[in-house]
């Protein structure tokens, strides 16, 4: 089976290469039929990295230890579905995913664009290619995970022989999480390739209206919403599985992931000023360029070992050509746009300061400035080795520093932004739209000081910016709620719809906007979860026998056993804990400590008891030198399922916004006249 | 330049330039210096009262662990004078030892270097290089 993988692959590279050459040469002659060949051709591309990768599971399910990759990262008594994810577990395998899914984009792309766009579609398609074969050509030459199990022997052969079990998978990678959540991120980095095409396709031929931009806008957000699934799951992961009480640690790889989702995010608003007033066509197609070149960098950051981090990457010789691939694609995307920079004259400018235009120009300036002081932080050592030859690194805190405040601002942006009137907003309505909401956040704020009592104070510390948090967070969920409220009581005037159906077609009618608010009400939800963080309490390593008890504010816990469990793939050490709140018994509490055959590593399995006011969370770290106590660590995480929640409604209101708009019914009723125009209003104003 | 757009240019400016400080500051209070133990010890006595991370192998049997606090010895061996170097660590940070966290694994230790040659850590990170990663790296420098 891995040589079919290996046919598979060689193939693919050929008919890639003939994809793009019977793309570019068919739109040089107008050929039709040749450039139908080509696009077929990347269809077939899809096929033949499909036969790949299925060759490669196949013998990851077989446990056919002969092929290198499989031996390194799976062995015969790990569970089926492990087996199957064991596919990205590691260099080789998680590459080719890479490429097979740029190769599903793409073919879905050509396939839906095949009777449209007949000018630039050739591009398209040969500006995706063109990626895939620059992946193509590392499978087959430099990370091939095809590659048979051996030692290499001082004369420079190979020594080939086939392991009778295989290293197994990275313990930390046996959950169901991380099954899921490398497919969702990768969905994210490459489908920003969709968007750079069309861009690349725009530029060549000139077609710089918004057709591109209309084409592509569904596929972007779709890319982001697997990009921001992607960086929640693993934050759920690290969460849960890592056992140090927090989600986010700014490093290098989640920077890498965090990084295109900026750029991405500030290209999604950024687009509507481009389709509603024709401005910042330049600074849309740079962020579609940056977007892409900033998911090829997380790549190549997570892929290269080049910054060191906790996630164990070898170092591999894919950077150079990585950082080739990159710098070339970015040069070249450049000059393309430096030469076509005439046909990329604004429509109108900007007028007033407090406009939505405005809102999205502040927007995209820190979502920019945010990224840049990630891009910096996370590349600082690399460049300070190499400009002074001293290895200069910066931590947690500069991140938080620097992107707290950002975040803050952002979301009074939210809250704000899209409410404004387009070129300028009158005094009047902001009073109207934001008077009585800034009037409850400050009570709210006023409130936060009395109980629970947070002082915010020092101005900059964590308290001070928890409590900025609140009060946006009240201001901005106000102003979201009464828009679906106006919105739903103007249908319900018009058609007769009872509140909850009038919110619910309201929201199907115009998805993109209302998706849009629902998307920011996720943040309301997310900022909340990220402030409960400045309130967390520890207790640092507690030994504890049977029968003795330890406490944390309300919460006293009992430790009733601890007993040993051996499975096929681990051993584990339990702790049976019974947890008291005020006195009462609340909860049992089972967290773990397990030892994988296979690797011999040990790992922790937290046990949580969340709630949506704190988690409690308790970690067992294993037996003391003498082995007649347990140690125990316990946090308690103020708030952290929202964090949870705001995901899942992040997601949701993506979803909806990727819906297309339901058309309107003809009204059942006969309406008052003064309703039906608020109700046109609030229909117009997206 | 028209008026309209200088004021977008001065908020521009003055968020950018906010921005800017609070970086540079959070640069200046945070940053740290990144070593293998072979360097650190090559720094000599610049490595007092610097703020540091240095890495190095987590050595073999050299892990004594209590509750509250840890110690252990890392070790590098420069790859071309082929000298180990190795570094007395004791880990006082509030965070959990990481699972990788064991002999032969590589540890990025963060803290500073005391005059009685200990180093004391606040936070450290590990992670565990794969068997056939060593074999790879075995089979380079043999």
């Amino acid at each position: 089976m891995a040589q079919v993988g290996q046919f598979a692959l060689a193939l693919a590279f050929v008919v890639t290469a003939y994809s793009i050459i019977a793309s570019l040469i068919g739109i040089r002659l107008r050929n039709d039929k040749l450039i139908a060949s080509g696009r077929n051709a990347a269809v077939g591309t899809f096929l033949c990295i499909t036969l790949a990768i299925g060759a490669l599971g196949y013998v990851f399910v077989q446990s056919d230890f002969s092929v290198a990759y499989v031996a390194e990262h799976s062995n015969r008594d790990l569970p089926l579905y492990f087996k199957i994810a064991s596919i990205w577990g590691g260099q080789e395998g998680s590459l080719l995913f890479w490429g097979w899914l740029l190769t599903v984009y793409s073919a879905l792309v050509v396939i839906q664009n095949r009777k449209r766009h007949s000018s630039m579609m050739p591009y398209v398609t040969a500006v995706l290619m063109t990626t895939s074969l620059f992946f193509t050509t590392m499978h087959l030459f430099t990370v091939n995970p095809f590659q048979l199990s051996g030692v290499a022997m001082p004369d420079g052969t190979q020594n080939l022989f086939t392991p009778r079990d295989g290293a197994g998978l990275n313990p930390l990678l046996q959950d169901w999480l991380m099954v899921i959540h490398p497919p969702m991120l990768y969905l994210g980095f490459v489908g920003f390739a969709i968007p750079f095409a069309f861009a690349m396709a725009a530029l060549i031929t000139k077609q710089l209206g918004d057709t591109w931009i209309r084409t592509t806008r569904r596929w972007t957000m779709i890319a982001w919403f697997f990009l921001g699934t992607g960086i929640m799951l693993g934050g759920n992961w690290a969460y849960h599985e890592l056992g140090w009480g927090g989600f986010w640690a700014w490093d290098p790889v989640e920077n890498a992931s965090l990084m295109p989702w900026l750029i991405g995010t500030a290209f999604l608003h950024s687009v509507m000023v481009q389709e509603k007033k024709g401005m910042l066509k330049v600074w849309n197609i740079i962020l579609v360029i940056m977007a892409y070149i900033m998911s090829l960098v997380g790549t190549w950051l997570t892929r290269s070992g080049i910054v060191n981090s906790v996630h164990a990457f070898a170092s591999s010789p894919i950077g150079n050509y990585f950082l080739a691939f990159i710098l070339i694609g970015l040069s070249g995307a450049l000059y393309l746009l430096f030469d076509r920079l005439p046909y990329l004259k604004s429509d109108n400018e900007m007028e007033s300061m407090v406009s939505r235009e405005s809102s999205f120009l502040f927007n995209n300036l820190i979502l920019l400035a945010s990224c840049f002081a990630v891009f910096w932080g996370t590349m600082f050592p690399v460049l300070s080795e190499f400009v002074r030859g001293e290895k200069i690194t910066v931590g947690q805190p500069f991140f938080n520093r620097v992107n707290v405040p950002i975040a803050i601002f952002l979301l009074f942006l939210t809250g704000v932004g899209p409410l404004l009137a387009w070129r300028k907003a009158s005094t009047n309505s902001l009073k109207r739209n934001f008077l009585g909401a800034a009037v409850a956040a400050l009570a709210v704020g006023a409130g936060l000081l009395i109980w629970p009592g947070i002082r915010p104070w020092p101005i900059g510390g964590g308290e001070f910016y928890a409590w900025c948090s609140f009060v946006m967070a009240t201001f901005v969920g106000i102003t979201i709620v009464r828009e679906f409220y106006k919105g739903a009581r103007a249908r319900a005037y018009g058609t007769g719809e009872n509140f909850l159906e009038g919110v619910v077609n309201l929201t199907l009618r115009n998805t993109r906007r209302y998706g849009g608010y629902i998307a920011h009400f996720a943040f309301v939800l997310l900022f909340i979860g990220w402030s409960g963080q400045a309130f967390k309490v520890d207790l640092p390593g507690i030994e504890a026998g049977i029968g003795e008890t330890f406490a944390l504010r309300q919460y006293v816990m009992r430790v009733d056993d601890l007993t040993v469990e051996k499975t096929p793939n681990y051993d584990s050490q339990k702790a049976v804990v019974s947890v008291f709140e005020n006195g009462k018994k609340v909860a049992t509490m089972l967290p773990e400590h397990r030892v994988y055959k296979p690797s011999q590593q040990p790992t922790t399995e937290v046990a949580m008891r969340s709630t949506l006011k704190e988690d409690l969370y308790l970690v067992f770290q294993g037996g003391n030198l003498d082995g007649s106590k347990a140690i125990f660590q316990v946090y308690l995480n103020p708030l952290t399922a929202w964090v949870w929640i705001g995901g899942v409604v992040l997601g949701l209101g993506t979803l909806i916004a990727l819906l297309p708009n339901k058309k309107s019914a003809p009204p059942k009723r006969s309406q008052k006249p003064a309703r039906v125009e608020e109700a046109k209003e609030v229909e117009s104003i997206s | 330049m028209k008026r309209k757009q200088i004021k977008f240019v001065v908020g521009s400016v003055i968020i950018v330039a906010a921005l800017a400080f609070l970086a540079f500051t959070g640069f200046q209070d945070n940053k740290a210096y990144y070593q293998t133990v072979s360097e650190f010890r090559a720094s000599q006595d610049a490595a007092y009262g610097r703020h540091l991370r240095v890495e190095g192998d987590v050595v073999a049997g050299s892990i004594v662990r209590e509750a509250r606090q840890t110690q252990f010895v890392i070790s590098h061996t420069d790859e071309k004078t082929k000298q180990t170097h190795t570094l007395p660590v004791k880990y006082v940070g509030a965070d959990p030892l990481p699972d990788t966290f064991r002999d032969y694994a590589q540890a990025v230790v963060e803290g500073e270097y005391h005059q009685d040659g200990i180093f004391v850590a606040r936070s450290m990170t590990a992670k565990c290089a794969s068997k056939y990663e060593k074999e790879k790296a075995a089979g380079v420098t043999q």
